[in-house]
């Protein structure tokens, strides 16, 4: 029977009722009395020299409070970067100044140049449009490789190259890589390019900034994932204004797949703008606008090589990297393409000997960060597609090649720097290859080709590294912030609780899941636990969420602050039970004494609490409210197989995709409903990559893939009913819940599937295709099939 | 969005001449035209709605043609353009619900955007675009992508379909906004078989007479699947080279004969 309540059931996602009924409360929903309201005007140039912005006439039009530009920031700090990576020569990367609006110089489409405040919306683009801009246009630095040339234009002249860093993990294991790879019996070589995306979460960004004169506090509301993180970074290092005075607010957030992780310049402008005009500042984002300020994902080009000996067992891989990290740097984007990349780069096998070498590159173009997997998917992607090309020159079974080389003890330290706590990537194949049906796949492919089209099966594996991450590790690879998360518990005297969590809900069903947990703990009906999230100034310094963390960090922190209130909690029923509290036992949330049938209700003992006439009050204090802080000792493990058969229509390259099938290893599981939803989202982003979705910029850094008209989302009908199962968890060894994360699997763990599905497709109708770029568009298939 | 007076009149008479007006412009659907309005793309002084005038609307048969009122909704026709159900079938996957029940056929073949539907399903059928002051015939009414014969101010009151003795359209979308990347429409009359080509061309929907002229001698998939299509006037972009929409071009034409045949 599956429970009904507690960890391991499926309760519906209480949320959801006023998401979907219109009464959710959105940053865009909050309107401030007096408020005006910003129109950035942005740049139409990738790459310009600003030799003079007048906006006399635009501040004569009607409407306009103020119009800000580059010089009312250059006492101000810049955007900061929250992670310094040191190259492979023991020197710090290069990093740029980021104004909050351009000085100088414009770097990308939609670089800020100034912002006009304004009564209205409409006026304040009006004025904006009014603004005369002198801009001397330079060259536009838009390919990597390009960019990396000697005689390259500079997208920031005071930096002595276009280079960000020159990144070798782990430099001492080059020497015994290229050594391993010379000696191989067979090395496979692939290159290929992971392509830009745009995250398009439903709701674009909105930033409401307010500054209260009386008492000199300051509120940001905005569209975050992690409020306390920008209330840090924007207060310490942009604005100059202390935590206690800064109130960071993000309310129901629609979606943030990572992008709305980082501190962006408006959210900076908003705040310092409601002090400089005295009034609350107001910007919403438009769909447009988002495409050129939301921060990009992925954008790499790599060289991978595989080697292996004459037993097919994997002894080397070699990785090269161009990763695009945009005209700036945005929050975290230095340490994606290096420490969420290069450390991912064993997957899930013993490869004894790995080396990555990135090459970090600025651009023309949008900054580029973390986008669902962040890194991870990156790596396998390569690893995935490489395993699978090495599969078919050797002409061996791709799913039996990976069996081979799995890892099958644990604890595993790899050779890229991380140890996999926990693990049966055996286990989660055998599920795949039963709930995929793969021995009846000839027969469909039979049945498909009787159809005039191709069919083919892509099997891949995945591993990542989530519940980021301890603090001390990640100091040490070059993090300018701790990863811990927070939690508060507070029992009310009628016996409710309000957990107020430093782990940031954008569409994850924390409100849900997290009172599953607490409920569990203490024995009570869910209902009687109430989330609270999103606001600095009700839960305590939290690192937000991403990475596949919220209940790994966030909900151990949940436990150990549940722990504490029932440690207290059986103290103050051991005194009304005139019992001793060894003796105190808590079950369906009753205390009684074990061994007789003595025993008080949970709401006896929280008013107790509050009402301390019968209390212990020599021993402990009133009140129960308790407060935990979690620090991870290692990175979770989440790892699976998926498998995704699709059909190729030879005459026009169109792809389908037929069966996608997944099966996780998440540990253990809390919602099942909730992890599958996750699962799903993952896959039909990963789908998206890989059949969809690119941002594509010309060659003079204008962005051609600027909305949906080319932009390609994924819908409802380009993906299939997936299957997917988790029951084949190995808890994680390190964490009270031995939960692993599921957030970002799906999207990590599905773009090599559909890419192997259809090269087998196309190997299958006799094509000798071993590779196509995603995304795989009816045109690039076409094109393939037929060069 | 710029500001703009607002107008909606009953009847064509009042429509033309409210669209006297300097900068006045025609509002159907607006599924075009509000878009590109919010993106400060147009700014006309006045928005002379066509949605309050009844002429303007329904869909009706009478010997052997299939009339379409100017003003009348893609959900419309999908609905109520039986007689003939290629067109019906068309109108039925243009862009998505909400589009289909707000959008009309006179503003699609106002606008004349080279990947939409309309245009080749009015070319191919040698349809006759009625006017407020004139006739126009399809073969004379397309002059280029977003261009058509239309005056300053004239507005699309019907269309007049013959309906053909077989029809198909084929649509291979363009996979971010489902427009086509290329359509082609067949329809085989009496007097021969016409094959009009949308989404492909730089120069807006065309007629592939060498299809035509292959079907009109045998209206079969073999007359078609060996011919060819120069790639040098398609457009290429994001989603296909010049050489995957000549490519496409010829194969949803044998799709389209197939599917009619
Ligand atoms: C999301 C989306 C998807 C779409 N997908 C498709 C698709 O798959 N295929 C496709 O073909 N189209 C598609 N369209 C376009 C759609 O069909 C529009 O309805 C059509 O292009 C314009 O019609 P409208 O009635 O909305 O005209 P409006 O937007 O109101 O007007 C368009 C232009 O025509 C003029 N005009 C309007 N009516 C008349 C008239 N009776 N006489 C003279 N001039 C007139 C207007 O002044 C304006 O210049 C899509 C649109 C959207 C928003």
């Amino acid at each position: 029977m599956p429970k009904d309540s507690g960890i391991g059931a499926s309760p519906k996602r209480r949320e959801d009722v006023r998401f979907l009924s219109g009464t959710g409360n959105y940053t865009d929903d909050i309107n401030r009395p007096g408020q005006a309201y910003v129109h950035f005007l942005r740049s139409d140039v990738a790459h310009g020299r600003l030799n003079n912005v007048d906006t006399s006439a635009a501040a004569a039009m009607p409407g306009v409070v103020r119009i800000f530009t580059g010089a009312d920031f250059e006492g101000v700090g810049g955007l900061p970067c929250g992670w310094q990576v040191t190259d492979r020569f023991g020197e710090p990367m290069q990093e740029p100044a980021h104004p909050v609006l351009a000085q100088g110089k414009v770097r990308h489409v939609g670089d800020p140049i100034a912002a006009v405040v304004a009564e209205t919306p409409e006026q304040a683009r009006d004025a904006a449009e009014a603004i005369e801009v002198d801009i001397e246009d330079l060259p536009a630095v838009v390919n990597m490789k390009a960019a990396l040339a000697d005689d390259a234009t500079k997208v920031h002249d005071d930096l002595n190259s276009n280079l960000c860093y020159d990144w070798g993990f782990i430099e001492e294991n080059r020497d015994a890589v290229d050594a391993a790879i010379k000696g191989a019996a067979h090395v496979t070589t692939l290159e290929l390019v992971n392509q830009r995306m745009v995250a398009n979460p439903m709701e674009p960004r909105v930033a409401v900034g307010e500054f209260d004169r009386g008492t000199g506090d300051y509120t940001l509301f905005t569209t975050s994932q992690n409020p306390h993180v920008i209330r840090l970074l924007m207060g310490a290092f942009v604005l100059g204004i202390p935590e206690h005075k800064l109130r960071v607010v993000a309310p129901d957030v629609g979606g943030g797949f990572g992008t709305k992780i980082f501190h962006y310049a408006e959210e900076a402008f908003c705040t310092f703008a409601a002090k400089a005009v005295n009034r609350p500042v107001k910007w919403t984002s438009s769909r447009s606008e988002a495409f050129m300020s939301d921060a990009h994902g992925r954008d790499h080009v790599t060289r991978i090589e595989l080697a292996l000996d004459k037993d097919n067992n994997f002894v080397a891989i070699r990785t090269n990297t161009l990763a695009n990290m945009g005209a700036y740097l945005s929050t975290f984007a230095p340490s994606v393409p290096s420490y969420l990349h290069g450390t991912l780069m064993a997957g899930n096998y013993k490869t004894p000997n790995i080396y990555v070498n990135v090459r970090a590159v600025f651009t023309n173009t949008v900054p580029v960060d973390a986008y669902r997997g962040a890194g991870r998917p990156e790596a396998t992607f390569q690893l995935e597609r490489v395993i699978d090309k090495a599969a078919r020159e050797l002409n061996v079974d791709p799913i039996a090649l990976r069996r081979q080389n799995f890892v099958t003890e644990f604890p595993y330290a790899t050779p890229v720097a991380v140890e996999y706590d926990t693990g049966d990537y055996t286990a989660t194949m055998d599920k795949l290859e039963e709930i995929a049906d793969v021995a009846g796949f000839a027969e469909r492919r039979k049945k498909s080709e009787q159809a005039g089209k191709l069919r083919g099966l892509g099997v891949n594996c995945y591993i990542e590294a989530c519940g980021l991450a301890p603090s001390n590790l990640a100091g040490q690879l070059g993090a300018r912030a701790g990863l811990y998360e927070s939690a508060t518990v507070r029992v009310n005297a009628t016996g409710g609780l309000v957990v107020m969590t430093g782990s940031h809900s954008h569409g994850q069903g924390h409100e849900t899941a997290f009172p599953q947990v607490v409920a569990e703990m203490i024995g009570l009906d869910e209902s009687m636990v109430e989330v609270v999230h999103g606001d600095t100034a009700t839960s305590p310094m939290g690192m937000g969420t991403y990475g596949s963390r919220s209940l790994a960090v966030g909900g151990s922190a949940i436990v150990r602050a549940t722990e504490k209130i029932i440690n207290k909690a059986k103290k103050i029923a051991a005194h009304l039970l005139e019992a001793a509290e060894a003796d105190i036992e808590l079950k369906d949330g009753a205390f009684s004494v074990a061994g007789t049938d003595k025993s008080v209700a949970w709401g006896d003992v929280t008013l107790a609490a509050y009402v301390p006439h019968n209390y212990p009050l020599d021993d402990i204090e009133p009140g129960l409210e308790e407060t935990a802080f979690y620090d991870p000792a290692n990175f979770t493990y989440p790892a699976g197989a998926y498998a995704c058969e699709v059909e190729v229509d030879p005459e026009t390259g169109k792809v389908t995709i037929e069966r996608f099938s997944a099966a996780d290893d998440f540990g253990n599981i809390v919602n099942p409903m909730i992890v599958s939803g996750q699962v799903h989202g993952g896959i039909g982003q990963g789908i998206g990559q890989a059949l969809l979705e690119q941002c594509v910029y010309d060659d003079d850094g204008q962005l051609l893939s600027a909305s949906y008209m080319d932009y390609a989302m994924p819908r409802a009908d380009d993906v299939p009913f997936y299957s997917v199962d988790h029951s084949c968890g190995t808890p994680c060894t390190h964490n009270p819940l031995g939960v692993k994360g599921c957030g970002e699997a799906g999207a990590i763990g599905s773009p090599p599937a559909v890419v192997n599905a259809v090269i087998d497709a196309l190997q299958s109708g006799g094509k000798a295709v071993d590779h196509i770029d995603m995304p795989m568009s009816p045109a690039r298939v076409w094109a393939a099939m037929n060069a | 969005m710029y500001a703009f007076e607002f107008d909606r009149p009953a009847t064509v008479a009042e429509a033309v001449a409210a669209l006297a007006a300097e900068d006045a412009q025609a509002l159907a659907g607006g599924q075009t035209l509000i878009p590109t309005l919010k993106q400060r793309l147009a700014s006309p002084s006045r928005l002379v709605s066509l949605s309050g005038i009844a002429d303007m609307k329904g869909v009706s048969t009478k010997d052997g043609v299939l009339t379409i009122g100017g003003g009348t909704s893609h959900a419309r026709v999908a609905a109520e353009a039986e007689a003939y159900p290629a067109l019906a079938a068309m109108a039925g996957r243009i862009g998505d619900p909400a589009v289909r029940n707000r959008g009309t056929i006179g503003g699609s073949l106002a606008n004349n955007d080279p990947a939409a539907d309309y245009p080749a399903a009015a070319l191919a059928s040698g349809a006759t675009i009625v006017t407020d002051r004139r006739e126009i015939a399809a073969d004379d009414y397309f002059q280029g992508l977003f261009t058509t014969a239309l005056e300053e101010g004239e507005l699309i009151t019907a269309v007049r379909f013959p309906v053909p003795q077989a029809a198909n359209y084929q649509k291979f979308e363009q996979p971010a906004s489902r427009f086509a990347l290329t359509g082609v429409f067949v329809a085989q009359t009496a007097d021969g078989v016409r094959v009009a080509v949308t989404g492909a061309s730089e120069d807006g929907v065309f007629r592939w007479k060498d299809a035509e002229a292959a079907l009109s001698e045998d209206f079969s998939e073999g007359a078609v699947k060996d011919l060819t299509i120069a790639p040098d006037s398609m457009i290429a972009d994001l989603h296909g080279s010049k050489q995957y929409r000549a490519h496409l071009v010829k194969t949803m034409t044998v799709r389209a004969v197939r599917a009619a045949s």
